[in-house]
């Protein structure tokens, strides 16, 4: 039988790499959009987990909506990519200084 | 006994590749590798009888957005060389901050701070039990303002990305709306005084008609 602490700890440990992940790839714009990604993907991990230890299907709504989010926020970012690298002809996060911030 | 095997199998597939993920220089492959913590992702759902969402999340994510990813990667030349330059000198902080991370997270769920038994399993479901049809019941019954919300929502998403990327074709044969209103009369038409006067008289008769 899966424990719940089992699956608290993977959703754990992939927040960590998604986490560590965002540091490394600091200046790769796509790569960065990816760990997005599998930060939410770990936060969903918990949802689920939680909707099924409790034995309560509104977790598992909530995970639909984030998907739908996701899904969204995904497809809008790689057009702001796509319009940006035809821009810049680059994808360096460290090229984006126009705002000075 | 099979499903924790299978859990830690599958679990173990999907921190190796997200570690992989997380390392690799080509984003074809990390967008692949990333395809792969998806499907372990849904088989770790599917093993907690999550099967609606683990569906959900290989149609989504590794039919749409993974695509999407790939699709963009593969179209834009990008200089990889000079992306993983200096790519190390975060790799420190990186892993620092992540086993923060986990030292945290992994100390709540063990000191049972949160209210649940953590160590207890979940009861199986019966057989005839449908979690999509659970799942519809509540998704349009009492979210059905957010699931319009979550179409609409959807929506913007399209219109969003569409009119971000379109771009203006130079050649293209096309109705200007604003030009055709903002027309004057000036511009398209122009009176010419012509004085009146009789025309010519014709030419004399000549007397012989034609046949």
């Amino acid at each position: 039988m899966i424990q719940l602490n089992w699956l608290l700890t993977l959703s754990g440990v992939l927040f960590a790499v998604s986490v560590a992940g965002m540091f490394i790839n600091r200046k790769n714009l796509i790569l960065l959009l990816m760990c997005v990604e599998l930060l939410l993907l770990a936060v969903n991990f918990n949802f689920v987990a939680f909707s099924r230890y409790l034995d309560d299907i509104h977790g598992q709504i909530f995970v639909f909506f984030v998907l739908t989010v996701a899904a969204a926020e995904s497809a809008i970012g790689l057009a702001i990519l796509v319009v940006l690298f035809r821009e810049r002809r680059s994808i360096n996060v460290e090229d984006l200084s126009t705002l000075k911030g | 006994m099979l499903v924790e095997i299978l859990f830690w199998v599958f679990a173990s597939i999907l921190i190796v590749s997200a570690v992989a993920m997380i390392l690799v220089h080509n984003p074809v492959h990390a967008a692949l590798l990333l395809v792969l913590c998806f499907f372990s992702s849904a088989s770790i759902w599917l093993l907690i009888e999550a099967e609606f969402l683990a569906v959900v999340l290989i149609l989504v994510y590794v039919g749409a957005v993974m695509v999407l990813f790939l699709f963009v990667v593969m179209m834009l030349d990008i200089n990889i060389e000079e992306l993983r330059a200096r790519m190390t000198r975060y790799a420190l902080i990186g892993g620092l901050v992540a086993g923060i991370v986990v030292f945290q997270i992994v100390s709540v769920v063990y000191t049972r701070a949160i209210g649940v038994d953590v160590e207890q399993g979940a009861a199986g479901k019966p057989a005839d039990y449908s979690n999509t049809a659970e799942l519809g019941q509540k998704l349009y019954t009492e979210y059905v303002y957010s699931f319009e919300l979550a179409a609409v929502l959807l929506l913007i998403a399209i219109v969003a990305a569409i009119s971000l990327t379109m771009r203006k074709r130079a050649n293209l044969k096309q109705q200007d709306i604003a030009a055709q209103v903002a027309v004057r009369r000036e511009d398209r038409v122009r009176i010419v005084k012509v004085d009146a006067e009789r025309p010519a008289a014709p030419a004399a008769p000549s007397g012989d008609k034609a046949p």
